[in-house]
């Protein structure tokens, strides 16, 4: 319940920026149908909306969608999902069903339902959160006026906010905000943010040294 | 243009999410792919604030925008749902526009 509301509020918000940001309603409403990963239809509307190239917009979605590869890793032997039953258990690896999953291991029928219960409801309601602030934000005529260029970093920050934990996550994000910062003059939109990607690959090879 | 994106975004996006069901398990144990996966979405999230806050185009400009950020943050400090963050920034950088005290 408390998901469900979260994730409808969560897609309104998606739905309205990416209309704000120049993207149709037929594109919005078919990303989080195909993509179907927030953080990653965030940042495509994002650099798309900032003058971005449409490169750098998917390779941003891509590195952020990254993280749901290893959910799957993980969910892989709970699930233990064959043909297509497969393909759609991977359309359904997000954030929200992965934790669901994983926080009902036993018995394994508990952790499977969890999973396709989350995976499915969040599906649906973040398609119907979808159309309705994507139909909404394109009835507005200047979406701008009300502030949803300012909606665009603070929908960033919150997706940001729970992953800040630890002394390296901080660093890794203040670097990673500043080197973008340094090179938005100098490189084409989009292109800074790629280029933050990098930072982590850096801190990454450091704590693996250190350890 | 935006097509392109859109759909070549959802198929790169499935992939990554389909190829976890395909690789053996002992990737997982494998500390730096655990590390990078990490990593990643907060230095590009990080980043993405950081843009959108500042730019227009290549130009760094400081407007109503940083103001609607500021509220965002003490938001998330009150434990504020991300549709509350999102409409107080927005809200913010509105009103400090119709009053003419930012663009």
């Amino acid at each position: 319940m408390g998901i469900g509301l979260a994730t409808g509020a969560y897609a309104l918000s998606f739905g309205a920026i990416s209309v704000a940001s120049g993207l149709s309603v037929l594109q919005t409403q078919t990303l989080s149908l195909l993509m179907f990963t927030g953080a990653s239809q965030f940042a495509l509307v994002g650099v798309l909306g900032a003058g971005g190239g449409a490169i750098a917009a998917v390779v941003t979605a891509w590195l952020l969608g990254a993280r749901n590869g290893l959910y799957a890793l993980s969910l892989a032997p709970i699930l233990d999902v064959r043909g297509l039953r497969r393909l759609g258990a991977a359309q359904m690896t997000i954030d929200e069903s992965t934790a669901m999953a994983l926080a009902h291991p036993e018995p394994v029928q508990a952790a499977r339902h969890a999973f396709w219960m989350t995976g499915l409801s969040v599906f649906v309601l973040w398609n119907i959160g979808t159309a309705i602030g994507a139909l909404g934000a394109a009835a507005i005529d200047d979406p701008s006026s009300l502030g949803l260029d300012a909606a665009i970093p603070a929908g960033f920050i919150a997706l940001l906010w729970p992953r800040l934990v630890g002394r390296s996550m901080w660093a890794v994000a203040i670097a990673g905000a500043v080197l973008a910062l340094v090179l938005t003059p100098v490189l084409r939109p989009g292109l800074p943010v790629l280029a933050a990607g990098l930072v982590a690959f850096v801190a990454s090879w450091l704590l693996g040294r250190r350890s | 243009m935006i097509w392109f994106a859109v759909l070549a975004g959802s198929l790169g996006t499935y992939i990554a999410k389909l190829v976890g069901y395909l690789l053996p398990g002992s990737m997982l144990s494998r500390p730096d792919i655990r590390r990078i996966t990490g990593l990643l979405p907060v230095a590009l999230l990080a980043a993405l604030v950081a843009v959108q806050t500042f730019a227009v185009g290549q130009t760094l400009v400081i407007d109503a925008r940083l103001a609607g950020v500021i509220v965002a943050v003490i938001a998330l400090l009150l434990r504020a749902p991300f549709l509350v963050v999102v409409l107080v920034a927005a809200i913010t950088a509105a009103l400090l526009r119709a009053a003419g005290l930012a663009t």
